[in-house]
């Protein structure tokens, strides 16, 4: 049942993902892909990933649309061009696709309790997370405790981002008077 | 945006609501699903709606330009601190376990400075985003 | 083959979702698009972590006396740091679509290739 609703929507998915490949209006490609960052973020919470739900719901759909509407309207431009026919595009992106399916042929199935990344060190973190942190949620316990190396890492990266943002789009007034005179 | 009644009262009503979620996801980010990257967002989106509504120069006289600054570094530098100071009291970079005489009581300070600091950085870059990107076509026109 | 097809959709929903977004990006002309599609690739590979880590009749990793099954909690840390870095990305890519058009005046790829490959000094930029 769980298997089915999840195949729904992966199903739903793809099939914005394929309008959006084909509109060419970018105020309606924004909204496309906002509407499939939502469905992810239902296909997620189906897949009992709540912390992540939230996350990819409030990123995705929320900050990513914002940024992309203000893009669209600094850069004015309405649609995109008419495209030649992507043949080869389309066979690259095909036989691509097949050695992938043929790579995953032989992955677990969905939901199988004896896949080998159940094996490792999870069940460690769920059996000794309570007690050696205190807090229920795992997930916040591996992030910030058992893996909080690679979280300085990532908040590292968004500073990054932000400086290099800050670095490409501040505007320092005097110069841009001194171009704009003749 | 100003002059139309309905969103104004709309977003007066809502706004507080969505800041007060935003602090209950960062600190009941170890009781449920939460922490520290949901919460600076919805923080940042609760800014992005108020300066929607009421206008960027409103929005830059509530959080101005050098404190949304300010917020991105403070954050990563929050995290540091809480690494160096695992290194000062006695044990490894990022240890939780010396912070405190109890080490479950270190974990959860560790873990609560760790997030406070993560959500600072991220809320201050998606503001500080969405004020470049909404501020650059009114100055300077070409 | 059907039961097997049917256990492994959501690797092949992965996989189509993904090489639509890599056809968006190598097919189609305009930047904003081609980081819409980037981004459709990007979130397509979430999928291929978090379906493994799914046990049906389990519940969210939140430890809880009432439970005993629980998802993997760690292919949802790794994912929780790719989205995060994926939107950093993708505010970097739109500052520097915002830069190009304002240097060239377009942002269709062929448009700003062809400015690209003319003698400098023919046309000036705005």
């Amino acid at each position: 049942m769980e298997a089915l609703i999840v195949n729904v929507l992966l199903a739903m998915m793809m099939v914005a993902v394929v309008v959006l490949a084909r509109t060419r209006n970018l105020f309606a490609v924004i909204v496309l892909a906002g509407l499939y960052s939502f469905l992810m973020a239902t296909v997620m919470v189906a897949l009992d990933a709540v912390d992540v739900a939230m996350t990819e719901a409030a990123v995705g759909a929320g900050v990513s649309t914002v940024l992309l509407l203000g893009a669209l309207h600094l850069c004015r431009s309405e649609e995109a061009k008419p495209v030649h026919k992507p043949w080869l595009p389309l066979a690259v992106t095909a036989a691509t696709g097949l050695v992938l399916v043929y790579g995953t042929w032989d992955l677990p199935a969905f939901s199988d309790p004896e896949a080998p990344i159940h094996k490792h060190v999870a069940p460690r973190y769920l059996e000794e997370g309570p007690r050696e942190t205190g807090i229920p949620n795992m997930v916040t316990a591996v992030l910030a405790s058992y893996r909080g190396y690679d979280t300085l890492g990532e908040t590292t990266v968004v500073f990054t981002a932000g400086a290099g943002i800050i670095a490409l789009l501040r505007r320092r007034r005097r110069a841009a008077a001194d171009k704009e005179a003749p | 945006m100003t002059r139309d009644m309905v969103l104004r009262v709309v977003a007066k009503l809502l706004i507080p609501f969505i800041l007060l979620f935003a602090l209950y996801v960062q600190f009941h980010g170890d009781f449920g699903p939460g922490g520290g990257f949901q919460a600076g967002v919805v923080f940042a989106a609760a800014m992005v709606f108020y300066a929607v509504i009421y206008g960027l120069d409103n929005a830059r006289r509530v959080l101005p330009d050098w404190l949304v600054e300010s917020m991105i570094a403070a954050g990563v530098l929050l995290y540091l601190g809480v690494g160096f100071a695992g290194l000062m009291l006695g044990g490894n970079f990022l240890d939780y376990f010396v912070l405190d005489p109890d080490p479950v009581a270190g974990q959860h300070r560790g873990i609560f400075w760790v997030e406070a600091g993560v959500a600072i950085t991220v809320s201050g870059v998606m503001l500080k985003i969405f004020y470049l990107f909404a501020g650059r076509g009114t100055d300077g026109e070409q | 083959m059907f039961a097997h097809i049917w256990s492994h959709f959501d690797y092949w929903a992965m996989i189509f979702l993904a090489m639509a977004g890599l056809f968006i990006v190598i097919a189609r002309g305009n930047l904003i698009k081609k980081l819409v599609g980037l981004g459709i690739f990007q979130t397509s590979v979430y999928l291929l972590y978090l379906g493994p880590a799914k046990i049906v009749g389990g519940t969210a990793p939140i430890v809880d006396t009432a439970f005993k099954v629980y998802s993997n909690p760690l292919p949802h840390v790794l994912i929780l740091t790719a989205i995060v870095v994926g939107v950093a990305t993708l505010a970097l890519g739109l500052a520097l679509v915002v830069r190009i058009r304002e240097a060239y005046g377009t942002i269709e790829e062929d448009e700003v290739l062809r400015r690209d490959a003319q003698p400098a000094g023919e046309e000036a930029p705005q």
